[in-house]
C-alpha cells in the first residue's frame, strides 16, 4: 500500500501528528544537478558560510532556516528530499551590509538542507545540515 | 589543574560503609543504625562558590521507591559507556559493593530485597534538610532546579502544578529551566512564571512566530558569590513540542540552539563571568556532545534522561553532573573560582535515604498541607501487586505491561501501546496500590486513551520513528525518552541499524501471527501528542482494570527481542 501523508493523517484520531520518515533522500541527485549546474562543476569551500537549521523540525511545513555568508552576491537554498528541491535564491549588491537571510521552508521528510553561495571572486562555498521530520510523542 | 583526587570525594560514603547485603527487618535496622544523615551530609567544603542542583522530581513530594534501569542501551559513541552501563557492570565501574546503599541508590538488582531493607527514597522535607545543611556549610550556595518539577502526582495534576511551585518556593530556588511545565499549556505557565520569586531561564525558549528570545524567559542569570561572578545558562528542553503536545504551548519555539549557547557564553564571560554554569534539560549524552561543541562552559548540571552517577564525567574542559530523578538525588558541587577560571572541584551526589535523612518539619507540614484535600480520595486503595511494578529500562517495564494490559481489557483493542517516558515511581511485592500510586506513573494533561485503527505497515513507521528518536547515532537528534512499549505486539529490534531497518519481526502475540503491512489494527494507547484525542482518562482505564483483577501479577515479558548492542 502506498502510505500518503494524507492517509496518515486520516487515520489519526489520537495517534500521531504526522509522518514523512521513510526512506532516504529520493531526490539528492536532482539536487546534485542544481548545484553543478549553478557552479559549473567547480569545487566548492566550506567555512565562510554558516547555515543554522533545526536538529528536528518542529513543524515540518514551516521549518526556520537562516543563512550567513560575509562576501557572498547570492545564496542557493535546496531542500535534497523535496520533490523540487530549490527552495530560494537571495542575492546580495555591492551595498548589502550583511549577506545574511531568515527563511521558513517546508520540509516533506527528514533530509538535507544544503546551502550554496557563490562568493564575490566568484568561487562558491557550501553548508548543509540534516534536518529531522519525526511524528515524536514520548518524550522522558 | 583540576586534579581527579579533587573531585573524587564522591557520594560514596555509603558504600564504605555498609558491606553486608541481606533484606528483611534485620536489614533495614541495620542500615538505620550504621548509614547516619551526618554521613550522607559529610563534605569537605571546597573553594568559593556551592552549587546544589535537583531535577526532574516530577512531583513526587513525599518519599517513594524507584528502580533504576537494567537496559539503558547507549550507541555511537556512547556505547558501553556511563549512563549506558547498568546492574553488575555499573556497581563495578564504580567500585560499588553488592548489597549497599549505593548499589540500591545506584543501580538496578535485586531491587525488592533492597528496597525493603533501605526503604523508601526522596521526599521534599528530607531535600530541604539536606539543601540547608549545604547552606549552614555556605551560606551563599545557589540552587538551581533542573526542570520536569511541575508534572506527575495526583496532587500536581489536580492543582495544575500548585503544590510544587508552593513546596519549591520554600526551598528558595535561584533559578530553574523547564520541559513538562509547558504541558500546563502556556497560559498556566506564564501564570506561574510571572510570579515566581526566582529566575525562570531558557536561552533556547523562542518566541515561535519571530524566532526570537521569548520575552517571559531570561536566557541567564548571573550571581555575585564567594567574590566572584558566576553565570548560570538556562537549556530547557530542545524537543518540547515534538515529544509533547505542541499546540498546548504554540507560542514557543525550542530546539538545542547551540551556537546561540555559544553567543550566551561569549556574552556573560564578556561581563565578567569567571565560572559558567548551564542548568540544562537536554539529557546527558546531549549535554556531553553541547559540551564538546560550544567552548567555555565550565559545569553542566544535567537533567532529563533520569540519569545518576556518582562522579562528574569530564568532557574536555567541562564538568558534567547528572542528578537523577523523583527527588532521589541532591547533588553539590564545590568550585574554586579564582584569577577568571575554574581551577577545581570537589562534588557528591546525596543519596536521599528518606528513614536516615529526618525531614524538615516546616516542608512537612506545608506538604502535608498541599496532600490534605485531596487525601480521602488519593489514598483509596484499588488493589493489590504481587509483583515488583517499576517503569524504567529502554524497551518495557512492568508497570507499563500493566497499564498496557489495561488499555488492551478496557478497551478491546488488539495492540496497545504506552509512551516511554522515564518518570513514574516504583512498586514493591505486597504492596496495596492506592490511587495515588496509579497516577504516579500516568497523570499528565493529555491522558486520553484513544482507540484507533492502524495498520501493520504504519505500527512499524511509529517503532521506527519512535526508535530513532532513542538510537539515533548522533545524540542531537535523540528526544531522550525510551522506547514506546506495546502489548499484544511483539518485535525485534536492531538498535545498531539506521531508522527504517531496525524493526522485524514484528508479531500479533494473540495470534502468534505476523503483523500484515496491509491489515488494519484495533490500537489503544494515551498521551497522544494530537488536539482533540478523545478517551477515558488512562488513570481511569488502569484503576478499573486493577479493581477487577484485585492482586496484580505482571509475568516476565519477551515479545521484544533486542539485538546489535
Amino acid at each position: 500500500m502506498e502510505l500518503t501523508r494524507r492517509k496518515i493523517l486520516a487515520i489519526g484520531t489520537g495517534t500521531f501528528a504526522f509522518a514523512g520518515v521513510m526512506g532516504l533522500p529520493a531526490f539528492a541527485s536532482l539536487t546534485d544537478d542544481a548545484i553543478a549546474e549553478m557552479t559549473g562543476g567547480a569545487e566548492m569551500g566550506e567555512g565562510a558560510i554558516t547555515l543554522t537549521a533545526p536538529e528536528i523540525a518542529e513543524n515540518g511545513n514551516t521549518v526556520p532556516i537562516s543563512v550567513d555568508a560575509p562576501g557572498a552576491v547570492a545564496i542557493t537554498l535546496f531542500a535534497d528530499g523535496n520533490p523540487v528541491p530549490a527552495v530560494a535564491t537571495f542575492k546580495f549588491g555591492p551595498l548589502s551590509a550583511s549577506r545574511s537571510a531568515s527563511t521558513r521552508i517546508r520540509l516533506a521528510k527528514t533530509q538535507n538542507v544544503v546551502a550554496v553561495a557563490q562568493m564575490e571572486d566568484g568561487s562558491f562555498q557550501h553548508a548543509s545540515a540534516n534536518v529531522k521530520v519525526t511524528i515524536g510523542g514520548c518524550g522522558g | 589543574m583540576i586534579s581527579r583526587r579533587d573531585f573524587l570525594q564522591v557520594g560514596m560514603a555509603a558504600s564504605a560503609l555498609v558491606g553486608a547485603s541481606g533484606f528483611g527487618n534485620w536489614a533495614r535496622l541495620a542500615a538505620q543504625q550504621t548509614l547516619t544523615q551526618d554521613q550522607l551530609l559529610e563534605f569537605d567544603t571546597f573553594g568559593n562558590v556551592s552549587l546544589i542542583h535537583v531535577t526532574d522530581i516530577h512531583g513526587q513530594l513525599k518519599p517513594i521507591h524507584f528502580r533504576e534501569p537494567s537496559v539503558n542501551i547507549g550507541v555511537g559513541d556512547n556505547k558501553g559507556v556511563v549512563p549506558h552501563i547498568t546492574g553488575a557492570d555499573f556497581r563495578r565501574a564504580y567500585g560499588i559493593a553488592d548489597g549497599s546503599p549505593s548499589h540500591y541508590a545506584l543501580s538496578s538488582g535485586d531491587f525488592s530485597s533492597l528496597a525493603q531493607a533501605y526503604g523508601r527514597v526522596g521526599g521534599l522535607d528530607r531535600m530541604a534538610t539536606v539543601i540547608n545543611a549545604i547552606r549552614a556549610d555556605r551560606p551563599d550556595a545557589i540552587l538551581l532546579d533542573g526542570g520536569d518539577t511541575w508534572h506527575g502526582s495526583y496532587t500536581c495534576h489536580k492543582t495544575a502544578g500548585q503544590d510544587m511551585v508552593n513546596v519549591m518556593n520554600a526551598l528558595k530556588p535561584d533559578a530553574m529551566t523547564f520541559h513538562w511545565e509547558f504541558t500546563l499549556g502556556s497560559e498556566r505557565v506564564a501564570e506561574i512564571i510571572e510570579g515566581l520569586p526566582f529566575a525562570a531561564l531558557g536561552q533556547n525558549i523562542f518566541d515561535a512566530e519571530w524566532d526570537e528570545p521569548a520575552e517571559l524567559f531570561k536566557p541567564y542569570k548571573m550571581f555575585e558569590r564567594g567574590g566572584t561572578k558566576i553565570a548560570v545558562i538556562g537549556q530547557a528542553f530542545p524537543y518540547m513540542p515534538i515529544a509533547n503536545p505542541g499546540w498546548m504551548f504554540p507560542e514557543y519555539s525550542f530546539g538545542i540552539r547551540d551556537e546561540n549557547m555559544a553567543a550566551m557564553v561569549q556574552e556573560v564571560r564578556a561581563a565578567g563571568a569567571e565560572c559558567v554554569v548551564v542548568l540544562s534539560h537536554n539529557g546527558f549524552d546531549v549535554d556531553k556532545k553541547m559540551a564538546s561543541v560550544v567552548p567555555g562552559i565550565d559545569v553542566i548540571l544535567s537533567g532529563h534522561t533520569h540519569d545518576a552517577l556518582p562522579e562528574p564525567v569530564a568532557v574536555g574542559e567541562t564538568i558534567i553532573l547528572p542528578s537523577g530523578s523523583n527527588g532521589k538525588f541532591v547533588t553539590r558541587v564545590d568550585l574554586d573560582i579564582r584569577d577568571g577560571r575554574m581551577m577545581g572541584y570537589r562534588s557528591k551526589l546525596i543519596p536521599i535515604f528518606s528513614d536516615v535523612i529526618a525531614p524538615d518539619a516546616e516542608v512537612a507540614a506545608l506538604i502535608d498541607a498541599q496532600r490534605a484535600p485531596y487525601a480521602a480520595e488519593m489514598s483509596q486503595v484499588i488493589g493489590q501487586t504481587d509483583s515488583l511494578l517499576y517503569r524504567r529500562g529502554n524497551f518495557n517495564g512492568t508497570w507499563d505491561d500493566l497499564i498496557c494490559d489495561a488499555l488492551l481489557s478496557e478497551r478491546d483493542a488488539e495492540i496497545a501501546l504506552s509512551p516511554g517516558v522515564r518518570w513514574g515511581p516504583s512498586m514493591i511485592p505486597g504492596q496495596d496500590i492506592t490511587r495515588e500510586d496509579i497516577f504516579g506513573v500516568t497523570s499528565m494533561s493529555y491522558g486520553e486513551a484513544y482507540r484507533t485503527e492502524m495498520t501493520g505497515e504504519f505500527l512499524k513507521i511509529v517503532l521506527e520513528d519512535v526508535a530513532d528518536n532513542i538510537f539515533n547515532p548522533d545524540p542531537y537528534y535523540q528526544q531522550g525518552g525510551d522506547m514506546v512499549r506495546t502489548g499484544g505486539l511483539g518485535y525485534r529490534i536492531d538498535v545498531s541499524k539506521p531508522q527504517g531497518s531496525r524493526i522485524s519481526n514484528m508479531t500479533l502475540l494473540s495470534s502468534g501471527e505476523a503483523i500484515d503491512p496491509a491489515r488494519g489494527y484495533v490500537v489503544a494507547g494515551w498521551a497522544s501528542v494530537n488536539e482533540d484525542t478523545e478517551g477515558p482518562q488512562i488513570w481511569d482505564v488502569v484503576e478499573s482494570h486493577i479493581a477487577k483483577l484485585g492482586t496484580v501479577t505482571v509475568q516476565e515479558n519477551n515479545s521484544v527481542e533486542v539485538v546489535g548492542v
